[in-house]
């Protein structure tokens, strides 16, 4: 996948730093909601980049992240609620907490291949919730209750509404990351990840020490997904063992998977598919009963199936994969090349 | 500068109009979400996840504001009701309120439902100023106006209700030795704790207290343990599907406790019926509404009422389920809120009548239990009264008991 534009790249940070600004002038269009809204697809974006980092770029597939997310969650709302940390020192808290957590995983999985490690993966998803309840815990989690937080308010002063700074201070958060996996994916290490997705034994062979960065990126991926986890602990301010069920893994796998396998650009769009069309399921499944009075009684969760499988098939290698096949048989059909048809099935082959 | 003088005039007069029109329309005063012709109602609960057999009570309360509607709504206004999914998920909640409150501007949010997804927007509703209305959870925190001034429950919370089996148990059976069943979450904490601070310096009575997860298959193995303990009292903490297994499988063992069922499965068709009549004889449990499926509420005016409404507006639900008689039970003291609300449909106002029912009937309530709320009550159902299996349907026996009182 070639990389964005780096002009365009500043335009859309310029974008994003300006519009939230504009609330004043157009109350309606930038509401707090939907400063809200941009927020938690920022947070699912991070989550999903670090399911990335591991599934897209390494190759080991996770249907546990909802509990690398859990503990970070969980490890900033304890450090606020009995510590009274300050929300943004809980970042690099929760980051090594479930790096270590992630490393340690790694570990045994490395015995694991393929569907076994997605077997292993999705029983520490079911079994973190529980963990969480658990009695001899209760006193630091909560229980079942969970954790009461207060919203991060706005230093210094500064003229910005609850949501305006929540906003900046994720998407802040949000690029260093982008940034930072970015650079290591363009390093030596990066490149060793990948030839391990694509060809482990040859990996082997050419002196990667593959045991060593499978654990590190298990544990890279899983603190990722904690930052991610304790920023939605500072948005939603509450946490609970119902929030991190093991739905939300697959949540995560959907927004991956929709957005672009092995793609920075993919991770951002997965995350803001997986909150657009959530809500937007709904809100369709409504408007086919109600407004366009057909017989239909579709649960907002059918919608939402109907809707990946049409993108499935319209766009197998993700929505990034599909964008960039459309662009390139564009340029082709512009440059007229009449030879194009053969094309495609080379797309498929490179690695 | 003569210009601007003159826009100054004009606005001062225009500002005087308008207050003088504010005077002349006094009788009728909104909030966002009121008008002459509508009034917006937000909800949100589970149609979709692990909780959404819940997903009946939104559907009734969709059907009951369509009826209210097609009778000419409230006050002449129709009612605008905005039913979101929030599949049981905390910062889905979070979300889909936000969206009610901020983007559709509702006057005010009902029977939102389960005890984590409401403390999540607990501290939120209350900063906005919304009410926060007789919500769908028995957790025993809703009733605090002191801190919390825009939130109100409705149904009896689950602590009082232990407290006052353990209250029973310890009056009535001699030399107890207490086992326990409950779902491990936050509803069979809430009971838990209510019975414990029951027993009170008994507590150590209790010789066995086993749990399982709402996921788990059965509980056969729990119901095993709790009579290998030697207990002679059970108290029964779970959902219906494992309340019918428990009483069937207590029933096959051979274990004969003095039984205590919470209400949330005192349903005869969902629990009683598929355990077995037999196994089910003398079984205590307390409750506040009538059972739908209890053949004694046959020729009751407000049963025969919800009958005939479930017919004509939810043709094909089944009427043996409980929580459309609940769901049925809340919307009727939502709309009577909304009525005595008249012209003045400010979020104040709707606090201010909801805080101002004295001995009021809902429908389906049993006898001689009424609605009580004040400024500094927000539990508008304190009170139960005990009952105990017989034949085919629960007998009441004993005084209504209110929560105050023990």
């Amino acid at each position: 996948m070639p990389a964005f534009p780096k002009k365009w790249l500043l335009v859309i940070i310029a974008l994003a730093v300006v519009i939230p600004l504009l609330k004043p002038v157009l109350p309606d269009l930038v509401s707090d909601y939907r400063l809200f809204l941009v927020s938690t697809m920022m947070i699912a974006a991070i989550a999903v980049l670090g399911l990335n980092l591991l599934t897209g770029f390494n190759g080991q597939i996770s249907l546990g992240h909802s509990a690398f997310y859990a503990v970070g969650a969980y490890t900033a709302a304890i450090l606020m609620d009995k510590l009274d940390v300050p929300y943004y020192a809980t970042l690099p808290v929760a980051a090594v907490v479930c790096f270590i957590v992630g490393y340690l995983f790694g570990l045994p999985a490395l015995k694991l291949e393929g569907h076994y490690l997605a077997l292993a993966t999705f029983a520490l998803a079911l079994a973190v919730p529980q963990i969480l309840k658990y009695k001899w815990l209760e006193d630091l989690t909560g229980g079942v209750q969970g954790i009461v937080l207060s919203k991060p308010e706005p230093p210094f002063g500064i003229p910005l509404s609850e949501d305006q700074w929540l906003y900046y201070y994720i998407f802040v958060v949000m690029v260093i990351l982008y940034w930072a996996a970015n650079n290591m994916l363009n390093s030596r290490s990066g490149r060793a990840m990948m030839a391990i997705r694509d060809y482990h034994i040859a990996a082997d062979t050419m002196g990667i020490d593959t045991s060593l960065y499978k654990t590190v990126t298990f544990g890279i991926s899983a603190a990722y997904t904690g930052i991610a986890g304790a920023l939605s602990a500072s948005a939603i301010a509450f946490v609970a063992p119902d929030s991190f069920n093991f739905f939300l893994s697959i949540k995560f796998l959907i927004g991956l998977v929709v957005g672009g396998v092995g793609s920075l650009t993919g991770s951002i769009i997965g995350g803001i598919f997986y909150v657009l069309v959530d809500n937007s399921a709904q809100a369709l499944s409504t408007f086919v009963k109600n407004d366009l009075g057909l017989p239909f009684d579709l649960s907002a969760y059918t919608v939402f199936g109907i809707l990946l499988i049409v993108l499935m098939y319209l766009m197998p290698m993700g929505i990034v994969g599909g964008v960039y096949i459309l662009i390139r048989r564009l340029q082709r059909a512009g440059r007229g090349a009449p030879a194009a048809a053969s094309r495609p099935a080379e797309a498929g082959k490179g690695h | 500068m003569n210009t601007s003088r003159r826009g100054f005039l004009g606005g001062a007069s225009t500002a005087a109009v308008l207050s003088a029109s504010g005077v002349a329309l006094a009788q009728k005063k909104y909030d966002d979400g009121a008008s002459d012709t509508e009034i917006k109602i937000g909800h949100c609960c589970p149609y979709s996840g692990p909780a959404s057999a819940y997903g009946v009570i939104g559907k009734l309360h969709q059907a009951f504001w369509k009826s209210v509607n097609e009778a000419g709504g409230i006050n002449g206004r129709k009612v605008n009701f905005i039913t979101l999914d929030d599949g049981y998920s905390p910062p889905k909640t979070v979300e889909v309120v936000r969206q009610l409150v901020e983007q559709e501007k509702v006057l005010l949010l009902y029977q939102t439902l389960g005890t984590p997804t409401n403390t999540a927007i607990h501290k939120y509703v209350n900063q906005k100023k919304i009410p926060h209305l007789y919500i769908s959870t028995g957790a025993s925190k809703w009733g605090d106006p002191k801190h919390f001034p825009w939130t109100m429950g409705f149904q009896p919370d689950y602590h009082t209700e232990g407290a006052i089996y353990a209250k029973h148990l310890l009056s009535t059976v001699k030399d107890a030795k207490i086992g326990v069943l409950m779902q491990n979450d936050d509803y069979g904490k809430d009971y838990w704790e209510g019975f414990k601070e029951g027993l009170g310096k008994e507590a150590n009575r209790v010789v066995k207290h086993v749990t399982y997860e709402v996921t788990d298959p059965t509980v056969d193995s729990q119901v095993i343990q709790l009579k290998d303990s030697g207990a002679t009292a059970f108290f029964n903490i779970s959902t219906p599907k494992f309340a019918a297994q428990a009483i069937r499988k207590s029933a096959d063992i051979g274990w004969k406790p003095t039984q205590y069922l919470n209400n949330v499965s005192a349903s005869v068709a969902a629990v009683i019926k598929p355990a077995g009549y037999e196994a089910s004889q003398g079984i205590l449990t307390a409750a506040y509404l009538k059972d739908p499926t209890d053949k004694q509420w046959d020729n009751a005016p407000d049963m025969k009422t919800w009958r005939a409404w479930m017919d004509k507006n939810m043709a094909g639900a089944n009427q043996a389920d409980a929580n459309y008689a609940f769901a049925y039970s809340v919307s009727s003291l939502m709309l009577e809120t909304l009525k005595r609300c008249g012209d003045t449909l400010t979020r104040d106002n709707v606090m201010k009548q909801a805080a101002g029912y004295s001995k009021y009937v809902v429908p389906l309530a049993l006898p001689g239990i009424t609605i009580n709320t004040s400024p500094t009550d927000y539990y508008p159902i304190q009170a139960v009264q005990l009952a105990r299996f017989k034949g085919e349907s629960w007998e009441l026996f004993g005084d209504i008991m209110h929560a105050e009182s023990t």
